[in-house]
């Protein structure tokens, strides 16, 4: 194993490292703002790379499949808040988790009815599908490097909405003090809606992208719920940029623990965690 | 036995750029009744909260006796004698007065591997909870929810399971705050009671009730101390007299 | 403070009846089916404790029943030891090992975050068993031997018998009931109650709560290990599955369907929802839509559970006689 092969590796980490702070950066929002804990925001990315895999197999191109899964994911989003998070606000965490426990259930029923159980495959639509060679056997596919780019552009893009527009502020406002927002007389329904619409959509779109490199498979959801969880939990709730370090540190951990511990690699995000939270009890950038 | 019961060493705590407490020397003699006065956000509240260990501070020290309690957490300071009572009031709603009580007083068995003898079956315990309750003047309360009770009574309570985990110097934020006329009365009464046995600092905005029950007083303004002393000492300063004409809009 | 009402008592009494006679009656479908349910039912009760009493909201509470299940296996499939003397202690001993750790380290955070961490603790054991080919991986591990208690050369109880395991999973769940019993009224189990209620001035009284929270976690941890004990037992089949998340979902559901808070309430979320996904999942294959409609429609319209239901109804009935006296006579 020479340098290329961890070159590919660590750029692999970073990969899921973005898919991972598009699903964490909702979930970390969605709790921050609307104090809700979202156990379904896993199900956006499963029902993402679904609706991916339906439309392209439809449309017969990727971009045309994720370019019309985007207005569903939301539109599902808004449904979902409007129908049912929004019994929630002021319901205890406990019932927060059955609820969207409930909802998981429903998401993955509605699934396995209407697109089966059958693990899928979406193709590499032909203009990415080359890959740049490193050395005489290495090379890195273009379209992972593709998905690392879109993720930056769309984290770069949450950063500036949330630090630099009147919305942005309202977020930011929200996520330090929910009572201030209504006291500034700002509409705390809309805010709601658009935050959980916009979490749900980031989700689904990682899902989709993400769908080309992973197989599309009915426990897809779970999985990433449970690691962006650990993200959360480690860059601290309520923060964007503990968000963004967490997923890059829980994505490399991840991807180099199955280099180093093949046999253990399941386990070494967790660990992660244990040491942050022996550390920060409340995470890289949380609040104490 | 006399001195001082309790120390602060330039005391300060800030949240962000606000200082809460700014640099605060204080001494409070044993067996005295101390008030802390100021305006709003003069960080009374928070001087009680570091006092008690609730928060830490940003720096200086606070000494309870032989204790260096600066570090220590708020269960520890309690063990050491400090008892402490809340502005807003902080009890069991769903639990009786007798078991608000009950279970200050519990607090005071050593370790927590009771597993199996029934709680109401320790004596020393139930007869801890039975004093607090008849000091604060609601034995004939005992089996009432606290929850049900008027709003003066709840703040009665409040004294009441202070006084069961039997403290030496008790802490009390705002013992008035929102009771009316009679039942403040009863509360100065029991204030006065206390005093002979124990030492007191409280943290009050009713003038007359200062007056009426401090031995000493403190002032504070935007988390610095102003002015310590008497009574007489302080109502002639001409510093405490000038802190309150110009904070008038925003205080009391 | 947790007082066990008359009409749950009364039930309570008719239902421990009905389960020490149902075997003479019953067929062995269903005596599996009840143990399968008083198994489950210890389980949920246990963590009643955490959510119910101790305010501590877990969602990992699966790791200890499927780490206890292990040591079962362990015991049978790699060592070939049989003897419940050294499997059960082992079993606990192990989910109260695991709760001390994961208890420590999840005590230090509140509200989502302890959520969120003993969620992904339970994840990371159920990774380590999933990786691990000595546990047997994916697949886990079938066995055929159950534990025995052998006194000399005879056989005292024997688990493999369909009839002891009932009756020895009932008298288990008897003997936790009445032990929580009796700790919720020690001066430990009104701490704890003390700081469900509220933990701030429960610290300014002078306790340390992660102490009281982390006594509680262990012992809830070593009771979802007795069950676990009892489900490998049961079963004669363990595999990761068992400490998923999704264990930990169900047997949430479990305690708030029956009712948080009350002990009994959990042993009915069980009956209740083993009785309703034995009979729909035979029905219809997406019967899982059912039971998500369902876990929503509890939380929306009995978040007290059943045990809420009935000691309302209870109450109404307790209610109602007085104005007839008064006005008969």
């Amino acid at each position: 194993m020479d340098i290329s092969y961890y070159l590919i590796q660590a750029l692999n980490g970073i990969q899921y490292g973005f898919l991972l702070f598009l699903v964490a950066s909702g979930l970390t929002l969605i709790f921050g703002i609307m104090g809700i804990i979202n156990l379904a925001h896993g199900s956006f990315f499963m029902i993402g790379a679904y609706l991916c895999w339906w439309l392209t197999s439809l449309t017969g191109n990727l971009f045309l499949g994720i370019l019309a899964g985007i207005p569903l994911a939301v539109a599902l989003g808004l449904l979902i808040e409007r129908f049912g998070i929004v019994h929630l606000y002021t319901r205890d965490h406990l019932y927060q988790v059955l609820f969207t426990y409930g909802l998981i259930l429903i998401f993955g029923e509605m699934r396995s009815i209407l697109w089966g159980n059958e693990v899928q495959s979406v193709q590499i639509p032909e203009i990415l599908s080359a890959a740049i060679p490193l050395t005489d056997v290495q090379s890195y596919p273009v379209y992972r490097l593709f998905i690392s780019l879109v993720c930056m552009a769309l984290a770069a893009m949450l950063y500036l909405v949330v630090q630099r527009t009147r919305l942005g502020m309202t977020i930011r406002a929200g996520a330090s003090n929910r009572e201030m927002v209504q006291a500034l007389g700002l509409d705390i329904a809309k805010l709601f809606a658009i935050v959980f619409a916009l979490g749900a959509a980031l989700a689904a779109f990682a899902g989709m992208v993400a769908a080309p490199v992973q197989s599309v498979f009915p426990g897809m959801g779970d999985e990433i719920l449970i690691v962006s969880l650990v993200v959360v939990v480690v860059g601290g709730v309520g923060s964007i940029k503990g968000a963004f370090l967490g997923a890059m540190l829980i994505g490399l951990a991840d991807t180099f623990g199955a280099v180093f511990l093949p046999h253990g690699a399941g386990t070494v995000i967790y660990t992660v965690m244990a040491i942050v939270l022996l550390w920060r009890p409340q995470g890289l950038f949380g609040r104490t | 036995m006399s001195g001082f019961i309790l120390e602060t060493q330039n005391l300060s705590r800030h949240f962000g750029a606000l200082m809460a407490v700014d640099d605060v020397t204080l001494s409070f003699e044993r067996g005295l009744v101390h008030a802390v006065l100021g305006p709003n956000g003069a960080g009374k509240t928070t001087l009680i909260n570091l006092l008690s260990g609730e928060i830490l501070p940003s720096s200086g020290s606070i000494r309870f006796k032989d204790y260096d309690i600066t570090s220590l957490p708020a269960n520890e300071v309690s063990h050491l004698g400090i008892g402490r009572s809340f502005q807003k009031t902080n009890i069991f709603p769903n639990f009786t007065c007798f078991e608000n009580c009950r279970l200050a007083a519990q607090s005071r068995m050593k370790g927590v591997f009771h597993f199996f003898k029934p709680a109401l079956s320790y004596k020393r315990i139930n007869e801890l909870a039975e004093k607090g309750l008849e000091m604060c003047g609601l034995t004939k309360r005992r089996d009432t929810l606290a929850q049900a009770m008027s709003y003066g009574e709840q703040r009665q309570l409040e004294i009441g399971m202070m006084l069961a985990t039997e403290p030496e110097l008790l802490l009390l934020d705002e013992p008035l705050a929102g009771m009316g006329a009679e039942e403040s009365l009863k509360v100065i009464e029991l204030l006065r009671k206390l005093a002979k046995e124990h030492t007191l600092i409280l943290i009050e905005h009713d003038m007359d009730a200062v007056f009426a029950v401090a031995d000493r007083l403190a002032v504070m303004v935007n988390g610095r101390l102003l002015e310590t002393g008497t009574v007489a000492e302080v109502r002639a300063s001409k510093a405490v007299q000038e802190a309150y004409l110009g904070s008038d809009e925003e205080g009391h | 403070m947790y007082v066990l009402s008359r009409p749950a008592l009364v039930l309570l009494l008719m239902m421990a009846i009905g389960l020490g006679f149902y075997p003479l009656v019953g067929d062995s479908y269903y005596i599996r089916l009840l143990t399968k349910i008083m198994v489950l039912g210890l389980f949920a009760m246990s963590l009643d404790l955490l959510i119910g009493f101790t305010g501590l909201i877990s969602l990992g509470h699966a790791a200890f029943f499927g780490v206890a299940s292990y040591a079962v296996a362990w015991y049978i499939v790699k060592a070939g030891v049989t003897s419940l003397l050294l499997i059960l202690p082992t079993a606990i001993g192990a989910s109260a090992a695991c709760a001390l750790v994961i208890g420590w380290l999840s005590i230090r955070t509140a509200g989502i975050y302890f959520i969120m961490i003993t969620l992904a603790f339970a994840q990371m054991l159920h990774a380590f068993f999933k990786d691990q080919k000595y546990w047997g991986g994916t697949d886990g591990f079938n066995f055929y031997d159950k534990p025995q208690l052998v006194f000399g050369d005879t056989v005292l109880l024997d688990l493999s018998n369909r009839l002891t395991l009932y009756y020895f999973t009932f008298a288990i769940l008897v003997s936790a009931f009445v032990f929580l019993i009796v700790l919720l009224r020690s001066p430990f189990g009104r701490a704890i109650q003390g700081v469900k209620v509220n933990e701030g001035r429960m610290r300014a009284m002078g306790y340390n709560i992660r102490h009281l929270k982390l006594i509680s976690f262990i012992i809830a941890g070593s009771l979802a290990g007795v069950a676990g004990f009892l489900e490998a037992t049961r079963t004669a089949y363990v595999n990761p599955e068992l400490m998923s998340w999704h264990m930990s979902g169900n047997v949430m559901i479990m305690v708030i369907l029956g009712g948080m808070g009350t002990l009994y309430g959990p042993l009915l979320g069980a009956l209740a929802l083993t009785l309703l996904g034995d009979n729909i999942s035979s029905m219809w294959d997406h019967w899982l839509l059912i039971m998500g409609a369902f876990v929503i429609a509890v939380v929306m319209f009995l978040p007290e559970g059943i045990a809420g239901l009935i000691e309302k109804t209870a109450n109404r009935f307790k209610r109602k006689p007085p104005p007839k006296e008064e006005t008969e006579p």
